[in-house]
């Protein structure tokens, strides 16, 4: 079964001529275990699609079901339970609280979920660790570089027992190296059976997953077949 | 690719086989230029002749044979290693032919066919990616080499990204479409 699953998901926002279609009917499922990526121009709907189905936006119409329990018949309380212990979500402008520390900033949910203080703030250096960021612990989020504070964005979102991590343009700051990074950490979470979903414009980002979507106009217009293997490129009539 | 010079790049380290050039070449690419056993040993002849690389025993043949770089040979790798391959001039690239045919014909939805290619390359690019995954943590000269090839494939689709803006736009704005102002047009003339 699907762990995020989408039903025929529509949003209009504004009224009138100010009417915007953002997403039509787009249906999306995703298993746990599985990276999908979303790509699309600026515009398509990418965020759009992404915050409805962390439940920080409701759709027009349709139906988010994530673990199977529909989104539509939750409480405020429970929808506010799911996003602090079960959904890790990656900002597109990485949403760092400026007062916190990096530490702090990645610890914070688990902490707001009930985690120990002392728990919480090992979990959070061991996934800062893992991004190359245990001598930023310390620092401030405008001590930062934007690429770093992109990482503690990320860390944040996968710290704890996250069964489904949302990232809105992970790389949208760092160099190849790094979004090469950020993607190979996805992909391990996934491994341990998160399901996550990476909305990018960028090619190289969104072939790392095991599958893309495209988005065009709020319209899911087509998607990839899982590849067939990758010795195909060694044998010789690839030869130049 | 230039076996001859990385036949030279080889021979730089220390005299060698014919037949360590052979699995060292296919090594140090990452494997994915195999090399058959003659293209090694006429490549070889040919430097040979002109005097880049230098055999000592003159008698054996093939495989045995022992090479090694002359100063002559050592020159020629350092000038070609920094000499810029040809880009100047744009390759006849038949993916640009496919999209300006489809959008002079009518009733060809160009952002579909767009979307058909973009698809397939994000296909290819996955499987490059997945080699990544699995082998390149291990093996430079294949890391290297899929990134080019994923650097390459996803400027194709940038490409395709753009030229979806532009018809948005242009489906938008009918009047500013049309053929293309004089001077582009005699450029393109230029390449035919
Ligand atoms: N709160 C809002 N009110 C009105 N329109 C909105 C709102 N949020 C988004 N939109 C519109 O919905 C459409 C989709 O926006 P969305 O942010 O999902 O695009 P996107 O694909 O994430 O783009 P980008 O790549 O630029 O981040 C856009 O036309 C946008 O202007
Ligand atoms: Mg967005």
């Amino acid at each position: 079964m699907s762990f995020l699953e989408l039903r025929d998901v529509s949003r209009v926002y504004g009224e009138g001529a100010n009417e915007v279609h953002a997403l039509q009917n787009v249906n999306l499922a995703v298993e746990r275990g599985s990276l999908v990526a979303v790509m699309g121009p600026s515009g398509s709907g990418k965020s759009t699609l992404l915050t409805i189905a962390g439940s920080l936006e409701e759709p027009t119409s349709g139906e988010v079901l994530i673990d199977g329990r529909s989104l539509s018949n939750m409480s405020h309380n429970d929808k506010a339970r799911l996003r602090r212990r079960t959904v890790g979500y990656v900002f597109q402008d990485f949403n760092l609280l400026a007062g916190l520390t990096a530490a702090e900033n990645v610890s914070l949910p688990l902490e707001l979920d009930g985690t120990g203080a002392r728990k919480a703030r090992d979990a959070a250096m061991a996934v800062l660790d893992e991004l190359g960021l245990v001598d930023r612990a310390g620092h401030y989020p405008d001590q930062l570089s934007g690429g770093e504070r992109q990482r503690v964005a990320i860390a944040r979102a996968i710290v704890g027992e996250r069964h489904l991590v949302l990232a809105d343009e992970p790389s949208g700051a760092l160099d190849s190296a790094n979004g090469e990074a950020v993607m190979r950490m996805l992909l391990t979470a996934c491994k341990g059976g998160v399901a996550a979903v990476v909305v990018t414009h960028d090619a190289q980002l969104a072939s790392w997953a095991e599958r893309v979507v495209f988005l065009r106009d709020g319209r899911v217009v087509d998607q990839t077949v899982p590849p067939p293997s990758p010795e195909s490129l060694l044998e010789p009539s690839v030869q130049p | 690719m230039s076996v001859r010079h990385a036949l030279l790049g080889l021979l730089s380290e220390g005299p060698k086989y014919g037949h360590q050039l052979r699995q060292e070449f296919e090594a140090r690419t990452g494997e994915v230029w195999p090399l058959n056993v003659g293209q090694v040993y006429t490549t070889l002849q040919r430097l040979e002749r002109d005097g880049l690389v230098a055999s000592d025993d003159a008698e054996a043949e093939g495989p045995q044979k022992d090479f090694r770089i002359t100063a002559q040979g050592q020159e020629e790798l350092d000038r070609w290693l920094r000499t810029p391959p040809d880009l100047t001039s744009p390759p006849r690239d038949e993916l640009v032919i496919k999209v300006l045919v489809a959008v002079q014909l009518p009733g060809v939805d160009v952002r579909e066919v767009l979307q058909v290619h973009r698809r397939y390359l994000v296909e290819l690019m996955q499987q490059w990616t997945r080699l990544k995954e699995d082998e390149a943590e291990f093996d430079l000269a294949l890391a290297l080499v899929v990134d080019a090839e994923l650097f390459r494939l996803d400027s194709v689709i940038r490409w395709l990204d753009a030229a979806d803006g532009r018809l948005k736009r242009a489906d938008a704005e009918p009047a500013a479409a049309g053929a293309p102002p004089p001077v582009l047009r005699r450029r393109l003339a230029v390449r035919r």
